[in-house]
């Protein structure tokens, strides 16, 4: 084979590789732009609008909005802390659950175990949030309460309703990417923790957790990413008084038709969120150290 | 022995639900020895070093270092170190803060200054010093042994447990790491158990040797025991290489026995066990205890099959009538062109009372072993 040709076939099939990456992104290509980056560009471009004078859109370039957005702050801020709060909350209970699922638990159970964790989805989660309305309500554990003699006890529409069903709620969400970096832990690291005299504490705090960290930070973003649009749970479960940005995006979309203000609300959501999300990726990557060391 | 032994296992036996990994182990190793476990897989050898690091409990028996039974002692708190297979460093640590990790978890705790300084010299006698920023995948397996070495050696145990050291890493590499370890364990003076698949390894480093085999002792003695006197047919097929052939007792005479093999030839050999008359057995005949010459002298006549240039020695496949093929070593003497080849016929010879007999109640006449030794070699 001469030169000339071995170029001209490792340049036919160049294209024919780029043209094989094209064909398999294209759909997911396609599909972010219609559903993601196009809408992103409409809610920016309504963001520095104005109300038109029967609700809705109308063109112009202002940012007034965003000037506005302190008459939200009260939601701002109850969305702050509920969503960190609510995936703190999430973490310490999946974390033991995915340690337990990850390192503990007899081979055999392992999948069945995971199973259960994951089958809830299966159902909306609006219906499980009502299930829990009925579960918390007066007829539900308040009821069987006062049967064994502690009457008036208040759950439903209380805080701790709340946290209780973004915990139910998100939890699987927390629970399978820490399990899934447990269960990539190599054990052998845990021996050699303990074979260098480290008590089974402190071979948790200073192998398992710091190995297990990326896991953490990709459960805790994503349940606080989902929690900061979250309206749905506390409206429920906490009565609706306390209100969040979701709240607030729903009220202005829907009922008040000030899409530009909403607009405003809801590209400095994203903006938080980016944010939120690049600190914790650096935060992991640098306490687990930068890489994986493979050695086979 | 007066002195204490480092490690003392006293009747260990291990199972495992209905397997027996170890059964009835007694083994004392002395003071400053390199002792290697040397066995096929599955023959033990890990689970009796994990029983010495506390990763397992025995079933039955005791472990004892330097005199303490470790029973329910866990490995944080024992007085000895492994060296992981695939080193088990910690990725998130970079190469000083792996060798600090153990001087970290002592109590009371050691000031920053004492740990700088004797993560220093431990880096510094496994030449590493000046690499202890690096980050541990940044090194090369060589690199990162070395770093396993100065983890476990910086905290002074007892005991260094040394768990397939070397199988990681390339045969230049493992040569030199072998001749490093024998001097590392001669100048810090504590004992040293290694267990290892590779008998070349455990003949060429250790002091003593303790093969295993389907978990139990075969044999314990020094290198050049093991090898020249193996105790069993295991022992003389797992140890190096050597022919084995098959036989019959055909007569007794003192310390030798005669044995008639397949081809009625008669051979005198030596004994381990005493064997009975018209007993069934293999004679072991080590490689280089054969001599080759010219076709009219020596014991078997054959042909030359394959050749294997060896530089300072060559081995040849010889195939003799009715016994099958053996192999021979043969020095390569410079100028003296001796070296025989395929198609060329040969006589073979050994020195009386090298060949060793062995009962063996499996061998029904075929001669398996030898044809598996002309497979690696062809």
């Amino acid at each position: 084979m001469s030169a000339g040709t071995g170029a001209v076939s490792m340049h036919g099939n160049k294209l024919r590789d780029n043209l094989l990456t094209a064909l398999l992104l294209g759909p997911a290509a396609a599909w972010l732009v219609v559903f993601l980056v196009l809408p992103f560009i409409a809610i920016a471009v309504f963001s520095v609008g104005e109300r038109a004078p029967e609700g809705g859109y109308q063109a112009a370039f202002t940012l007034a909005q965003y000037a506005n957005l302190p008459a939200r702050a009260t939601a701002f801020w109850n969305t702050m802390m509920l969503a960190p709060m609510g995936a703190l909350a999430c973490l310490l209970v999946a974390y033991p659950v995915a340690y337990y699922l990850a390192l503990q638990a007899p081979q055999r159970w392992r999948l069945i175990l995971l199973a259960l964790v994951v089958i809830p989805f299966w159902t909306s989660l609006l219906m499980r949030t009502y299930a829990w309305m009925y579960v918390l309500g007066g007829r539900g554990i308040p009821a069987l309460l006062a049967y064994v003699g502690f009457e008036d006890i208040r759950l439903i529409n209380t805080p701790g309703a709340v946290l209780l069903g973004i915990v139910y709620g998100y939890l699987p969400l927390m629970i399978l990417p820490i399990y899934v970096s447990l269960e990539r832990l190599d054990r052998r690291l845990l021996e050699a923790s303990a074979d260098l005299g480290a008590t089974p504490l402190s071979t948790f705090l200073g192998v398992t957790l710091k190995l297990s960290l990326p896991g953490v930070m990709t459960g805790f973003s994503l349940v606080m990413i989902l929690l900061l649009g979250e309206y749905l749970i506390p409206t429920l479960l906490g009565g609706g008084k306390v209100f969040f940005i979701g709240n607030a995006l729903v009220d202005l979309f829907l009922q008040s038709r000030n899409w530009p203000f909403g607009s405003a609300i809801a590209i400095t959501l994203v903006l938080v969120s980016v944010v939120v999300l690049i600190a914790a990726n650096r935060i992991s990557t640098q306490v687990s150290g930068a890489r994986r060391v493979d050695l086979i | 022995m007066t002195a204490v032994p480092d490690i003392e296992f006293r009747g260990v036996t291990k199972r495992y639900g209905a397997v027996t990994a170890v059964s009835g182990i007694d083994l004392a190793v002395p003071p400053s020895a390199f002792v290697a476990l040397l066995g096929p897989s599955g023959c033990g050898k890990t689970t009796c070093l994990r029983m010495i690091g506390g990763f397992e409990q025995p079933s039955e028996g005791q472990v004892f270092i330097r005199g303490q039974d470790m029973a329910g002692t866990p490995p944080y708190r024992r007085p000895v170190n492994m060296v992981f297979q695939q080193y088990a460093l910690f990725p998130h640590l970079d190469v000083e803060d792996n060798v600090a990790y153990g001087l970290r978890q002592a109590r009371p705790r050691l000031s920053s200054r004492e740990i700088a300084s004797r993560v220093g010299e431990a880096l510094a006698m496994v030449r590493l010093a000046g690499y202890g920023r690096r980050k541990v995948h940044e090194l090369s397996g060589g690199q990162q042994q070395r770093v396993a070495l100065a983890r476990a050696l910086v905290n002074k145990p007892a005991v260094l447990l040394l768990d397939e050291p070397l199988a990681a890493l390339d045969k230049k590499l493992r040569t030199d790491m072998q001749i490093e370890l024998q001097n590392l364990q001669r100048e810090i003076g504590i004992t040293f158990v290694l267990v290892t698949h590779d008998q070349e390894e455990a003949l060429s480093m250790s002091d003593f040797v303790c093969v295993m085999n389907g978990g139990r002792i075969v044999q314990l003695g020094q290198p050049s025991e093991i090898y020249d006197e193996p105790a069993d047919l295991f022992v003389a097929d797992f140890v190096g290489k050597t022919n084995l052939l098959s036989g019959k007792v055909a007569g007794q005479s003192g310390e030798l026995v005669d044995i008639a093999l397949a081809d009625g030839t008669v051979i005198a050999a030596r004994k381990r066990t005493a064997l009975r008359q018209g007993e069934t057995v293999s004679v072991s005949l080590r490689p280089e205890s054969l001599s080759l010459g010219a076709p009219e002298s020596g014991r078997f006549k054959g042909i030359v099959r394959n050749r294997i240039f060896l530089g300072s020695t060559a081995e040849y496949a010889i195939e003799v009538q009715g016994i099958g093929t053996l192999l021979a070593k043969a020095d390569h003497l410079i100028g003296h062109g001796n070296l025989f080849k395929p198609g060329e016929p040969v006589a073979i010879g050994f020195a009386a009372g090298t060949p060793l007999a062995f009962p063996d109640p499996k061998n029904n006449g075929t001669n398996q072993r030898v044809t598996k030794h002309v497979e690696i070699i062809s």
